[in-house]
């Protein structure tokens, strides 16, 4: 009891990262139709900024914890932000109404790009970093086992509790907001009445990565390490997790990221760790296969 | 005249989306040799009903039965139902039901060639490909599955060259042959409508399904079309399906119409008695019955 | 998918220049030239100041920075300079991207065609004579033998691309697990020869039956997607079989793979130094190893021409038509009787069987297999090679092979890189990088690769060659 207690709360701690980050897939593909394969990247991205920003404050002599996260998220989010502009305005706009797997492919060799990119400029090694906050609240003692609830895990779910209700501020109730879903209807019919296609676009990527970088930085804090390769299966299975929620809805998205958190836990849990992989992959194929439209979807009938 | 024999049956079909009822009980026939018309106003449900015809909606309700030759087999037709086969097949001819078989067993069995509303061509080939991939079974059984024409056994060159007669044949019929060898998206709009009815026929069709087929037509493109249409029936042995809005065309050749609003049937019977039902003209024109007669006296004038 | 569509001209939204802003009121052309050029700049400054600028070391038990800021300003420099050169140089056209009218199809004549139809000779003339050339030419045997491994690499990635061309060029199916088939006929091949003692000619068609079956049991559970889906899925294929082979530690040697694999011989003469069996002795000349490694490549050579012949005839078959078909538009394929399940399951076995011929001698050539041999980047690799090709050019496929691969190896043995970054900098080092970079460009350049028309299969009068803008992508 005490082990699946924990187990859920670092189920639910791990699916609040893949949340963040599929909110990222989420937003593009409802808008541009297209899978972002390189947001796994941008995440991966973030935690190595994250990282560097760390020890230059530690360096610096700045060690207040408040102090050093907020400067961290601020920078992080920038930065990570310009990297997601980046990226779309070279990769991915001058595709824009062309051939529909060129996009996929310019991804996927973005993808390549940023991975390498960071393992030349920041080596191929695994960082490791101690806690930067640690301990937590113990309850449950038992004699041989109890439960903890990290301060870490707390500020993880806090922090996505509030980013998630920002985002569905922005998106439901600003001009942005309006932007994107009238993009995500119709991207000719929205330009013809005069909305900024290309900029409501580039804030979609901009605010993707932006939630990259917060995912990141918690990933940092509460996992303490990261390499160049964490991007990739992080980001499948955050994209899983997006089409598990329904494409397009940003809470679905945080419920499916939890849910692959969940279940990627206790699979590792009670089954086997060697294949917890195996488990989200099949979990992936089973979702796209069966629930293309998501957990809350209705299935669709093909039209002729 | 002869009793005409029936080609196609269908009984209370009924096709659901939801809560939207776009088929609601359908019951009609079609006759061999037919020109028969579906007409309706927009969202009537015409192109579902196509769609449940060809299989490519399973229906949520009804009967779709189509007969091969002699149409007494249409006897059979509960005890078939009630065994669950798929078709029968006797000397005399053969029934199938269509609700049960697959879309492209629709096709490769049952011999239902269609078309569609928004023109579905194979853009990036030629014309002449495009109508040899209508014979695509006859030639993959030539080609001995493959594995025949791979090694240049068996008669597959003949078959191809047979099949190649055939596109030329129907690419002359519908004024296409000197655009053979062209990208079939660099058609006009009212070349590639024609080049999709040359492809259902290449598919060696009983029953010819069109959806809309002179819509975006010019005058002449239609009275080419119209031409094109009777001698089809007249020459190969086709009875024809017709959805169409163009009220010209579907007064001149169909030999039945069949009226649909709402998804239900609110009229059927030849295109005299057809146009001047007030309930046909009260959907078309959304007025009331009232004042129908007087729509009708205008139409007629 | 509407055949209409892909008429109409390429749609750009208003203001979409493909890199420049737009200017609403335009500023001195040189002034707008140095504006952007600092722009970018200082985005490259920006995005490369701590994460290049500053490295992270271990040491002594905590991080410290290797101060790499040299490297920042080279590189915004770079930028800055290239953004001028370029909107100076190919950037100065007016991008009219309307202008591309549909033009259909044109006569296979002209220079292109007579380029085309010189090309096939004279590179199957190379590719037949290549190991020779490379020998003679580097001067030895010895030192060919970089040539011959470089011409053994390329001719594996033609092989695999010419396999995967029938699943994404021509059906339509973009298929991002293809190295899941690779690995099975690698370790079929491993597996029954180490286990059973089959020779590699008997494993040969075995593996390719086996990675066949695998293609039809992947192919199965994903036929009714399409696009983006069919290709996360496939990748997901990909990644379980890698997993799979790396856990299953028992039946696959788990992450050490599997070693000494016995090598094949070339009728019965093995590549020893002496012996009654030894190809050296037999032919009364001087043991090399590389006479492996040329036997290797015309091993490949040879399965990559029954490949390439096999898809030429396919292609004019019913079935290859209906491949090309179903890219075009899968509901008039079913409208017109065509079976969706089998004709996509045939794509897929055969494209599979065709991967784990390569992976059988991949096993072979190597001698040792892991499953790091088979990442996702073994993928991307063959579906950039496809992708960037031209989807269903063959010949597309062998150009895109020789920039990829080859060229991109070239990289070491270019002087003047090294002449530019300084003796320390080694282009190996950043082979996947530039990679990446040259995927992201040809897409951008050409996004429907390099060979984009299309040879119709077959004519009535003559043969005109289809313009890229008529031909439909396919669903995924
Ligand atoms: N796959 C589908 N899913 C949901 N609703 C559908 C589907 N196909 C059709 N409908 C709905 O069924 C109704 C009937 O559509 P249908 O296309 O059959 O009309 P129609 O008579 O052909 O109209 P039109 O003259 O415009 O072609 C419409 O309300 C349509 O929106
Ligand atoms: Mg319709």
């Amino acid at each position: 009891m005490e082990y699946f207690l924990q187990q859920l709360i670092n189920g639910v701690a791990l699916g609040s990262i893949y949340g963040l980050i599929a909110i990222g897939y989420t937003m593009v593909y409802g808008i541009i139709g297209m899978i972002n394969f390189a947001h796994g990247d941008i995440f991966m991205v973030s935690t190595m900024i994250s990282l560097v920003l760390l020890i230059a404050l530690f360096s610096l002599g700045v060690t207040a914890v408040p102090i050093v996260l907020l400067v961290i998220l601020l920078g992080a989010v920038f930065l990570t932000a310009l990297y997601g502009w980046t990226v779309e305005r070279m990769a991915y706009r001058p595709l824009r109404g062309s051939f529909r797997l060129a996009p996929l492919i310019s991804a996927i060799g973005m993808s390549i790009v940023l991975q390498n990119y960071i393992q030349n400029a920041q080596g191929a090694d695994k960082k490791a970093f101690t806690q930067l906050i640690p301990g937590g609240i113990e309850f449950f003692k038992e004699a041989d086992f109890s439960v903890w609830l990290q301060y870490s895990q707390i500020a993880l779910f806090t922090t996505t509790i509030v980013v998630l209700a920002v985002f569905t501020f922005i998106v439901t109730k600003t001009p942005l907001g309006r932007a994107q879903r009238a993009c995500e209807q119709d991207i000719k019919m929205a330009s013809l009445l005069g909305i900024d296609v290309d900029k409501t676009i580039s804030l979609t990527f901009v605010m993707g990565a932006s939630l990259a970088a917060v995912a990141g930085l918690m990933h940092l804090l509460y996992y303490g390490s990261t390499d160049f390769y964490a991007g990739f299966v992080v980001g499948i299975k955050a994209f899983t997790a997006a089409v598990l929620g329904g494409i397009g809805s940003l809470p679905g998205a945080v419920l499916g990221g939890i849910t692959i958190g969940l279940i990627e836990v206790f699979f590792a849990g009670y089954v086997s760790v060697d294949y917890k992989d195996v488990a989200a992959f099949s979990i992936l194929s089973i979702v796209l296969i069966f629930l293309p439209t998501g957990i809350l979807g209705r299935p669709e009938v093909e039209k002729v | 005249m002869a009793r005409q024999e029936t080609i196609l049956r269908v009984e209370h079909l009924s096709m659901k989306f939801g809560g939207l009822v776009a088929v609601d009980d359908l019951s009609f026939e079609a006759k061999k040799g037919d020109i028969t018309a579906i007409i309706g106003p927009n969202g009537a449900g015409k192109t579902t009903v196509f769609n449940c015809i060809t299989g490519f909606y399973k229906p949520t309700e009804g009967r779709i039965a189509l007969v091969h030759g002699d149409d007494s087999i249409l006897t059979r037709i509960d005890n078939v139902t009630a065994t669950g086969k798929q078709w029968v097949r006797t000397r005399q001819g053969a029934l199938f039901l269509l609700e049960r078989l697959q879309d492209f067993k629709v096709s490769e069995l049952a011999r239902v060639a269609r078309t569609f509303q928004n023109i579905r061509l194979f853009g990036g080939m030629t014309l002449l490909e495009n109508l040899l991939i209508a014979q695509h079974n006859k030639l993959m059984r030539a080609s001995g599955y493959t594995f025949g024409g791979l090694l240049g056994l068996g008669g597959y060159g003949k078959a191809e060259r047979a099949a190649i007669d055939k596109a030329r044949y129907w690419l002359d019929k519908t004024g296409l042959l000197d655009r053979a060898d062209d990208a079939a998206a660099s058609l006009p709009y009212g070349a590639q409508r024609r080049l999709e009815i040359a492809r259902a026929m290449c598919s060696d069709p009983v029953l010819l399904c069109l959806d809309e087929p002179a819509a975006g037509l010019n005058a002449r493109e239609g009275e080419e079309l119209n031409e094109l249409l009777l001698s089809i029936r007249k020459e190969h042995d086709v009875s024809i399906l017709l959805i169409e809005h163009d009220m010209g065309v579907v007064m001149q050749i169909s030999d039945r119409i069949v009226v649909l609003d709402y998804g239900r049937k609110i009229a059927d019977g030849s295109p005299a008695a057809v146009r001047s039902d007030p309930k046909v003209i009260a959907a078309y024109l959304g007025v009331e019955e009232e004042e129908t007669d007087e729509v009708a006296k205008e139409l007629s004038a | 998918m509407a055949s209409t569509d892909t008429a109409a001209p390429v749609q750009t939204p208003p203001g979409a220049a493909p890199v420049e802003p737009s200017p609403v009121r335009q500023p001195h052309p040189a002034i707008a030239l140095l504006k952007d050029a600092a722009m970018w700049a200082a985005v490259t400054f920006i995005l490369t100041f701590p994460i290049v600028g500053f490295k992270t070391v271990a040491r002594g038990g905590r991080y410290v920075f290797d101060n790499n800021v040299d490297v920042v300003l080279g590189l915004t420099a770079f930028v800055f300079l290239g953004r001028i050169l370029l909107n100076l140089t190919i950037w100065r056209k007016p991008k009219t991207a309307t202008a591309r009218a549909a033009s259909g199809t044109v006569l296979d004549t002209g220079w292109a065609a007579k380029a085309r139809r010189l090309l096939v000779p004279v590179m199957l003339v190379v590719a037949v004579t290549y190991p020779f050339l490379a020998v003679w030419a580097s001067g030895g045997l010895v030192t060919g033998r970089y040539w011959v491994d470089l011409g053994v690499l390329v001719m594996t990635y033609v092989l695999l691309g010419w396999g995967l061309n029938i699943v994404v060029g021509l059906a339509g199916l973009l298929d991002l697990g293809y190295v899941a088939f690779y690995a099975v006929g690698a370790y079929t091949f491993a597996l029954l020869t180490m286990n059973f003692g089959l020779s590699f000619w008997m494993c040969l068609p075995i593996a390719g039956i086996i990675a066949a079956l695998f293609g039809v049991v992947l192919g199965f559970p994903v036929l009714r997607l399409r696009g983006d889906y069919l290709a996360i899925v496939t990748l997901a294929f990909g990644e379980i079989i890698r997993l799979v082979l790396i856990n299953w530690r028992e039946f696959t040697g788990g992450a050490s793979g599997i070693n000494q694999i016995p090598r094949p011989s070339f009728f019965g003469l093995e590549f020893i130094p002496s012996g009654p069996t030894s190809f050296a002795e037999f032919f009364g000349i001087a043991f090399s190893p590389v006479h492996r490694l040329i036997f290797f490549y015309y091993v490949i050579l040879a399965l990559a021409l029954v490949v390439l012949v096999v898809t030429i005839r396919l292609r004019r078959l019913p079935i290859g038509r209906a491949w090309e078909a179903l890219r075009e538009d899968e509901i008039a394929c079913r409208s017109l009787g065509i079976s969706v399940v089998n004709t996509k399951l045939t794509a897929f076995a055969l494209g599979a069987m065709f991967g784990g011929f390569a992976g059988t001698v991949f096993a072979a050539r190597q001698g040792y297999i892991s499953p790091t041999d088979f990442t996702f980047i073994q993928s991307a690799f063959i579906v950039a090679i496809v992708v960037l090709g031209g989807l269903g050019s063959n010949l597309g496929i062998v150009l895109s092979s020789l920039v990829l691969i080859g060229g991109i190896e070239m990289l070491r043995n270019l002087g003047f890189v090294k002449a530019i970054f300084g003796s320390g900098f080694d282009p190996v080092q950043y082979r996947m990088l530039i990679f990446g970079i040259v995927m992201v460009i040809i897409m951008v350049w050409k996004p429907r690769g390099l060979i984009s028309s299309r040879a119709p299969t077959v004519f009535l009068k003559e043969k005109k060659r289809v313009g890229a803008d008529m031909i439909s992508e396919g669903h995924g």
